[in-house]
């Protein structure tokens, strides 16, 4: 099976699915690129990041559009657009613009379908990108993902790998709901074995990187990468510890959580969001909950600080969540 | 019968492989362009939206009824800050380019938009740059090792390593935080105009955004407050041409220029050869002494190219034609200024070259001094502390309580 990177696996996806379905459109800044002339496309800019390359020489320029820099227009837009069947996969270049269009987010798309009765569809998906490592500042690297899970009415997916990327997108792109698809851009260049295939992931299904019996970790987006890293080197010395990668947050697989941590009594959560209201809070409160008599000692979350994002790449090391961080959490429930 | 409805879908007018066609810019000549007067009702001036102001002309000369009839010692400190803005900018993309900072951000070609029209405005009139004004600083005084501490986020840095490399400010030379988050500063621009007349304060905002940030509902926002109120506020569009790689045409739609936004919100409009430092100077000029007598604010575009990158992020030859920064019609602003000094008699080579070798020794003194304070690789840090200040007035007991933590985990790594 071939490697891919996660960059290369979106572009795989957002193709093989423009293929096999017409409706399915691309909105964005710069997702066209320098397209034109004779230089074909290898020439093709296809934004910041290269995701989109290739997509407007093959669909066309009517499926793939470059847009005015205004993020409230293009996601008010493109809901607009998904109301009317068209399948839209829009870009939202960082996680933290939702600043100007979180009115069409939380006071439209999420909530179409219940306020027209349940005779909307609103196949629209949001991809954007989360996250800190790249040294880009309090208004370029933040996670947020919490913020968008507390909206009823939209999904929201962090996939921590390509083979998840590929497949968590494609659901995406197939849900009749609005999809929040969270890429954390510290990890595109990551790679596995990805088929050439097109295949779904459901959501709501968690994946366990790592099995163990002695703690549960939870962990997401980039920081499932810590955590298997963590987890192979405790091996090392004999601490049995489970990874496992909720992929999506809303839905979040509270089952698999819940089995988890009935098998080893002991539980970490690693979350790259600021610590108050984080989904790590969230599956804390869900185990304190659930399975409090399975709890062996405390859950512990590893987030980061109630702070901005530091850009200097110095602070921001200091500021997301670390391998250290995780091992020290790791040890102070089997401690427990 | 009835027939599907169409979808326009502009198109850049050369991507890399065509030939650089400029055909869509529309030209004035030097001196043709009317200057009314400052008191002048924006629907009494629509034609200034689409034709160009311009000063220099072909032979270097200043014609027609812009010409600000500057000093020459003036003109020769307007050409210093160019160019120490252009030695500035390419010693630092060096420097980016040797992993010594991160991130930068060139405005090559556009230094007249900046220098021009921060020495048109009093030094206690507020700017609110956007992130290719560099020039404004230079004007207002910064010292080349502050802007430097800052690029290297280090220990002498005035954003304590917070934010990305250029977002640099100052409050003692009143030049608002850059964000990195666009057009944000057009509204705050306005608002700190209306609180200058609130208060009874003689000074004026101006702000700069790009023309691309135009489309933002800031932008428009901005403007329907600074008319509704007639707020002592210039707002500058500084059209280069391309926002990344999307071409100017997508923010513009089919408007004739950015500077028409301005008429429709009862705000004058004027569209300014931005690689002409006369026009840009006396433009503004205009602009202001219009907002400072009560008359209100002016939306001025200025037409430039941006002949490097959009950051050190991309690369243009992707998205552009190579040579399409050579074909720009309105020539290199430097350039220009140089030439019309020459005419006058008031600069020569070798007073360049010795201009250029002073220039050039200074920012290297600059770097010197400023790597003391830290790089990236080496010297001192910031003490990790810092991260949890500022973010209340008053340090918070959970914020407290982080603090606490991260410095007890490094002391038991044996670091800090």
């Amino acid at each position: 099976m071939p490697n891919k990177n996660i960059r290369d696996a979106i572009n795989e996806t957002l193709k093989l699915e423009m293929r096999r379905d017409p409706r399915v459109v691309v909105f964005g800044e710069d997702v066209v690129g320098g397209l034109g002339g004779s230089s074909g496309i290898e020439e093709a800019a296809g934004g910041t990041f290269g995701i989109t390359t290739g997509l407007a020489a093959e669909f066309g320029r009517r499926r793939v559009l470059d847009m005015p820099i205004t993020e409230s227009a293009i996601i008010g837009m493109a809901g607009g657009a998904a109301l009317t069947g068209l399948r839209p996969v829009a870009e939202l270049m960082f996680i933290d613009f939702i600043g100007v269009c979180f009115d069409q987010i939380l006071n439209q798309i999420a909530k179409f379908r219940y306020m027209f009765g349940g005779k909307a569809d609103v196949p629209l998906v949001i991809r954007t990108m989360i996250g800190a490592g790249m040294g880009t500042g309090p208004q370029h690297s933040q996670a947020l993902y919490n913020v968008l899970a507390h909206v009823p009415g939209i999904k929201v997916v962090l996939p921590s790998n390509a083979y998840d990327a590929k497949g968590l997108l494609t659901t995406a792109i197939r849900d009749n709901d609005p999809v929040i698809f969270c890429e954390h851009k510290a990890i595109y260049t990551e790679s596995c074995e990805v088929p050439d295939e097109s295949y779904a992931i459901p959501f709501g299904q968690a994946a366990i990187t790592r099995t163990g019996k002695d703690v549960t970790v939870v962990a997401l987006s980039r920081m499932v990468l810590l955590a298997n890293a963590v987890a192979d080197r405790l091996a090392k010395e004999g601490i049995s510890v489970e990874v496992l990668d909720p992929r999506t947050i809303s839905p979040l697989d509270t089952a698999s959580i819940l089995a988890s941590v009935a098998k080893t009594g002991r539980l970490v959560v690693v979350d790259e969001c600021n610590p108050f209201c984080s989904v790590a809070s969230e599956i804390t409160s869900l185990v304190a909950c659930e399975a409090l008599s399975s709890l062996k000692s405390a859950p512990v979350k590893v987030t980061a600080p109630h702070t901005p994002v530091p850009a200097t790449p110095h602070l921001e090391q200091l500021y997301v969540p670390s391998p250290a961080a995780i091992e020290k959490a790791i040890r102070a429930t089997l401690a427990g | 019968m009835l027939s599907p409805s169409r979808l326009h879908i502009p198109r850049a007018p050369a991507r890399p492989g065509e030939a650089p066609d400029f055909s869509y810019l529309q030209l004035s000549a030097a001196g043709a362009v009317p200057r009314p007067e400052i008191t002048v009702n924006a629907s009494e001036v629509t034609g200034l939206a689409t034709q160009l102001v311009r000063v220099l002309d072909n032979t270097h000369q200043a014609v027609g009824a812009w010409h600000p009839h500057l000093d020459p010692a003036e003109l020769q400190i307007g050409l210093r800050h160019m160019l120490l803005t252009r030695l500035f900018d390419e010693r630092m993309q060096k420097t980016q380019r040797q992993g010594r900072i991160s991130f930068y951000v060139k405005c090559t070609g556009e230094e007249a938009v900046s220098v021009a029209a921060a020495m048109a405005l009093e030094p206690h009139d507020m700017l609110f740059p956007a992130y290719r004004n560099q020039g404004l600083q230079m004007v207002r005084g910064q010292p080349l090792v502050a802007l430097m501490n800052q690029l290297l986020s280090n220990t002498g840095d005035m954003c304590k390593g917070r934010q990305l490399p250029v977002m640099y400010h100052s409050s003692a030379a009143r030049l608002f935080s850059i964000s990195g988050n666009l057009a944000t500063q057009f509204p705050q621009a306005v608002g700190w105009a209306m609180a200058a007349a609130i208060k009874g304060e003689e000074h004026i905002a101006a702000s700069w955004i790009g023309e691309g940030s135009s489309a933002a509902a800031d932008f428009h926002h901005a403007l329907l407050f600074a008319s509704t109120y007639r707020a002592p506020v210039i707002l500058n569009v500084v059209n280069n041409q391309w926002a990344i790689s999307t071409f100017q045409g997508c923010a513009a739609g089919d408007s004739p220029s950015f500077a028409a936004r301005g008429p429709g919100y009862g705000i004058p409009g004027l569209r300014v050869d931005g690689n002409d430092f006369l026009a840009v100077y006396a433009v503004t000029r205009w602009a202001a002494e219009r907002a400072r007598k009560g008359h209100g604010a002016t939306l001025i575009e200025l037409v430039t190219y941006r002949a490097s990158a959009h950051s050190t992020s991309d690369d243009p030859a992707r998205y552009r034609p190579r040579d399409e920064a050579e074909r720009w019609p309105l020539g290199d602003p430097i350039e220009r200024l140089k030439a019309h000094l020459c005419v006058l008699g008031e600069w020569s080579e070798p007073r360049h070259t010795a201009l250029l070798e002073e220039l050039e020794a200074q920012v290297t003194v600059a770097w010197k001094e400023a790597c003391i304070f830290g790089t990236l690789s080496e010297g001192p840090r910031l003490d990790p502390a810092l991260m949890f200040d500022d973010v209340y007035q008053h340090l918070p007991p959970h914020l407290a309580e982080q603090r606490e933590q991260l410095r007890a985990a490094r002391a038991a790594q044996g670091k800090g």
